[in-house]
């Protein structure tokens, strides 16, 4: 009998903390994330630890062997690389939003950005400009081809700022030491800067799109809540949130 | 291997290290000599860096330093720029990041010259200034040399605090440690291994004229 319970007990122990997966989110879903997580938890009781980082950085971590269960990108390339690396199972792969990048100035600028558009970063009183590391995320090499598109990228790389992720590239120009900052949409709404600044949302046909895709990582030994995230990932409610942090909806899947 | 970042990082560590003679040695003088009874809440704060995380400094030079400070704002109206993602802002911030390892040698190798000959050299018409100059300072060579190198060392492998405020530009702020980590995070790894031998073994040279300067006879064991 009181073997029986001991095994109940180990049992329940380690179904108790089967529950809980560690997420490796790109860092433009750092204000997003942590209210669906809520969300999620409030609804099925499982909790979630949540890492963010450069989708580079990431990667190259799983690579290393961190111990994640679900990556979320900032874009499709990264996932696909893990996946064809082994290190990822292809039948996740799903696109849960599309990121957009947009040129935000702080309160305090004088800037028309409604008027100027992305020619307001040739205004000789923006100093600096922020962008995120072009090798290691997503939005960095969006903000590159960005400038690229609109042929300005020679005359403002010498006043070019890296941020080693896009949340670091967002303080740059939240904190005021760069005076303007192509950030993601998901930054500009978050409630940490919403009031604090404008934004000029990036036209799509300026850089590849951001198709920001989730895989679930092959080494987790928690393959069932890792998966059961994901489906939470397509829930109307995670939808909506997604929504409201400025993230469009891709529907088809793969 | 990046030779821009690797000499720009030199670069720094020696107007850092050269910056903290000058300032160091008023500072370590006064922490020797003076009697104020207050002296150890000094020592305390200049020894600070050693155990604050460079995240910290990174923060206030960010926040604290940043155009949205009266600090910030006056820097700004004197130099026309903000001190984050500048060379400048790299010297400050590790001015105060490598201040101890200047600061303490320099203090240790003072305080450890023989009062007689401060006495003697008083009692010769010396004053306090010529006193110093003559006899303590030529005393504290070892000291002096150590300083000198710990913060130059210290300086070189400094990371927190570049990551935070240097905006990685190339020529101007991308340091060897941050070209490391970029080369670490895209899988570089033959790139990231050089470079990291390079500061491997100039950190091992560094430090061992550190200890050469400061070898001393063994200690005679009871034991043998």
């Amino acid at each position: 009998m009181k073997q029986l319970l001991a095994l109940l007990l180990l049992l329940s122990s380690s179904f108790a903390t089967a529950q809980e997966i560690t997420v490796a989110a790109a860092a433009d879903m750092s204000a997003a994330l942590p209210q669906l997580v809520d969300a999620y938890t409030k609804k099925t009781g499982h909790t979630v630890k949540l890492s963010f980082g450069a989708s580079g950085n990431l990667t190259n971590q799983i690579r290393n062997g961190a111990p994640f269960d679900v990556f979320l990108s900032a874009d499709e390339d990264y996932p696909q690389q893990l996946i064809a690396e082994g290190l990822a199972s292809k039948d996740t792969l799903y696109r849960y939003a599309v990121g957009r990048l947009v040129l935000w100035v702080p309160s305090d600028s004088p800037l028309d950005l409604s008027k100027l558009g992305i020619k307001a970063l040739l205004d000789p009183s923006v100093k600096k400009i922020s962008i995120a590391n072009p090798a290691t995320a997503p939005y960095g090499r969006a903000a590159a081809a960005t400038l690229r598109h609109f042929g300005i990228y020679d005359q403002v790389s010498s006043r070019l700022v890296v941020g080693e992720n896009i949340s670091q590239a967002a303080q740059f120009v939240e904190s005021g030491n760069a005076q303007a900052g192509l950030i993601a949409l998901s930054h500009a709404l978050a409630p940490a800067m919403k009031d604090k600044g404008r934004y000029w949302t990036v036209p799509l046909d300026a850089y590849p799109t951001l198709n920001q895709a989730a895989v679930v990582l092959s080494k987790s030994k928690q393959q069932d809540a890792a998966r059961k995230f994901l489906e939470f990932l397509r829930s109307p409610e995670a939808a909506s949130l997604l929504r409201s942090y400025g993230f469009s909806l891709q529907v088809e899947e793969h | 291997m990046n030779w821009q970042a690797f000499w720009l990082t030199v670069r720094l560590a020696a107007i850092v290290s050269t910056l903290l003679v000058a300032i160091g040695i008023p500072i370590a003088y006064w922490l020797t000599y003076s009697r104020w009874r207050w002296k150890f809440l000094v020592e305390a704060a200049v020894a600070l860096p050693i155990v604050l995380p460079p995240t910290v400094l990174g923060f206030y030079v960010l926040v604290a330093l940043g155009s949205r400070s009266p600090l910030g704002r006056w820097w700004e109206s004197l130099t026309g720029h903000t001190l984050a993602f500048t060379f400048e802002g790299l010297v400050i911030g590790s001015l105060l990041y490598s201040l101890p390892f200047a600061v303490q040698p320099f203090a240790a190798s003072f305080g450890a010259v023989d009062r007689k000959l401060l006495h003697a050299s008083a009692s010769l018409g010396h004053s306090p200034a010529q006193t110093f100059r003559r006899i303590v300072l030529p005393l504290s060579k070892a000291g002096l040399v150590t300083g000198f190198a710990l913060s130059f060392a210290h300086t070189l492998g400094e990371f927190g605090v570049v990551l935070m405020v240097g905006g990685n530009i190339p020529g101007v702020t991308r340091t060897i440690s941050i070209d490391i980590y970029d080369q670490v995070q895209t899988a570089n790894y033959a790139s990231a291994n050089q470079t990291a031998l390079v500061l491997l073994i100039l950190s091992f040279v560094v430090l061992s004229i550190v200890y050469g300067v400061n070898r001393r006879p063994w200690v005679v064991a009871p034991w043998r």
